[in-house]
């Protein structure tokens, strides 16, 4: 009895928070028709939105996966002075407001920033402008690798690589026929993390891009931007396309999950 | 401390590629991350203390502050609770979809935080089909933190609850404890620390949410702003100072709540046996 209870309970919060909603989001794109919905995601601002937002993950992920792998070495293998503070400063954007990335990228890159006058005076455009958008976003999505990857590291050990070593591997070989390969669903999952977040971002870069159509708005700011300008079909049907993508990301998620949290 | 110290497996010599991976790590992290808070909180303190002060001792950010902080402790309440059956539903119970179920729990990592705004206002809010209108209340704002929160909770107790011996249960069950003798002195001492970081997240994402709760909220100052939203306003208004000042004491809350748990959790670890 308690069991069914429990099981409704559960079904039914899932349900009333997650499904039904996303569900009414779909229905709503297509309230009148395919047609409409798909004008809508393909006027000039949208498109140029979504291929904004799969150029900065294109630079984003990349560069926190190389930086997360060598992060977690560093984390696991390393004694160095400041490795609690690496440790700990990795898991500060879990701890943000991306509000409050914004403005910090904001006060350095801004015209009123450290760098602001530096910048202003060389003619380099960072806030309103793709490199802060990059920059935002790296920021945001920078824990995920590492986080994935150290647990992974941790359980390996590092034998293999002592005895390649022995045999006279360099540290580069190592790398690459040993570490890598061993960690290497760690990283998969890391970066399927990391792409959910680059591509879903949105507080951050609303704050340091401006929101200016057609030139730096993200598929994110877009959807406000549509729903702010009350049209509902386009705000749906871009949000459409941001659930897909974040359904083929739950897909590969679960693909790549690490084997003790799947649930037997 | 001095545990978790020894229990790492380092002590290698440094090589070539070790340093790389210090040097590029420490690097890469302090200029994405750490310079850019720096000058946060340079500018928070620029103008002196009193203007600190000042700034989160503004009526409408105390205000904001309230509503953030109550809220995002009904949501650590919550989690707790729901969160805990879900992890237990997905783990003990089985039945046709389950690994859908499993599956979707992870939804709001994926879905992008605007969409699950727009989304929950398509069915709570106006013109919804179940004719429940919440938007621009703090149930709205509630509904969507419990949307961005949802797995924390039950992703950190699921692998516990998991590994947890059944035997134990059994035990204590033959010996004659009932089921909620049994949940309460064997199952919920194990999953204590779990909950208790798991929560540790969802209050600390729950403190700083903004795509979600800026279209569901309204924003409307005094009643359904959050801290997020005022910082976000005082940035377009041009009141950067104050925007930064109520910036660093977020950031302070959500840190210091993510360390004091990490405290709780080590001394329940400690002491679980």
């Amino acid at each position: 009895m308690g069991r069914y209870v429990l099981r409704f309970v559960a079904i039914g919060y899932v349900g009333a928070l997650l499904l039904v909603p996303l569900g009414i989001v779909f229905k709503r794109a297509f309230a009148d028709g395919f047609g409409p919905a798909w004008d809508a995601v393909t006027t000039p601002a949208a498109l140029h939105a979504f291929w904004l937002t799969i150029l900065i993950a294109l630079i984003a992920v990349p560069a926190n996966t190389v930086f997360g792998v060598l992060c977690a070495l560093a984390i696991v293998r390393q004694r160095f002075r400041g490795h609690g503070l690496v440790n700990s400063a990795v898991d500060l954007p879990l701890a943000l407001s991306p509000v409050v990335v914004g403005l910090a990228l904001l006060l350095l890159y801004g015209r009123e920033g450290w760098f602001g006058s530096w910048l202003f005076d060389h003619d380099i455009r960072v806030i309103f402008a793709l490199p802060s958008m990059v920059l935002a976003t790296i920021f945001v999505s920078l824990p995920f690798v590492v986080r994935e990857v150290v647990p992974v590291l941790r359980e390996i050990g590092d034998e293999q690589e002592q005895a390649a070593s022995t045999l006279g591997a360099s540290s580069w070989q190592q790398f690459w026929r040993i570490t890598l390969p061993a960690i290497r669903w760690g990283v998969a999952y890391g970066v399927v993390l990391t792409t959910a977040r680059c591509l879903g971002e949105f507080g951050a870069v609303s704050v340091v891009s401006g929101r200016i159509a057609g030139r730096t708005e993200t598929m994110t700011t877009h959807v406000g931007e549509r729903f702010e300008a009350f049209d509902l079909v386009g705000a749906y049907a871009a949000s459409v396309v941001l659930a897909l993508l974040a359904m083929s990301t739950l897909l590969l998620m679960t693909m790549f999950q690490p084997k003790e949290e799947n649930a037997r | 401390m001095s545990t978790v110290a020894t229990a790492r497996p380092i002590a290698r010599p440094r090589s070539g590629g070790g340093a790389l991976s210090v040097g590029v790590a420490t690097g890469y992290l302090s200029v994405i991350v750490l310079l850019p808070l720096a000058a946060l909180a340079w500018r928070s303190l620029e103008g002196g203390w009193s203007t600190f002060w000042a700034a989160i001792t503004d009526p409408q950010a105390v205000a904001a502050l309230q509503v953030t902080l109550l809220l995002s402790l009904a949501i650590v309440a919550i989690n707790a609770v729901v969160g805990t059956a879900i992890a237990w539903v997905l783990v003990r119970d089985s039945f046709r979809g389950k690994s859908l179920l499993n599956m979707v729990i992870d939804l709001p990592f994926a879905l992008p935080t605007i969409v699950a705004g727009l989304t929950l206002l398509a069915l709570y809010g106006p013109r919804g089909p179940l004719g429940v209108n919440v938007a621009y209340t703090r149930t709205a704002v509630l509904l969507a933190l419990l949307f961005v929160t949802l797995p924390f909770v039950v992703r950190t107790v699921q692998p516990v609850l998991l590994e947890l011996d059944r035997e134990l249960e059994d035990a204590a069950a033959s010996l004659g404890a009932g089921r909620t003798a049994v949940f309460r002195h064997v199952i919920f001492p194990n999953l204590f620390p779990a909950i208790l970081s798991g929560v540790a997240l969802a209050f600390a994402r729950a403190v700083g949410e903004f795509g979600a709760v800026v279209l569901i909220s309204g924003n409307i100052p005094f009643d359904t702003e959050v801290a997020s939203v005022y910082i976000f306003g005082q940035i377009e208004s041009d009141n950067v100072t104050g925007a930064a000042a109520v910036s660093v004491l977020l950031l302070a809350i959500s840190f210091a709540a993510l360390l004091g748990i990490g405290g709780i959790r080590r001394w329940a670890t400690r002491h679980d046996g």
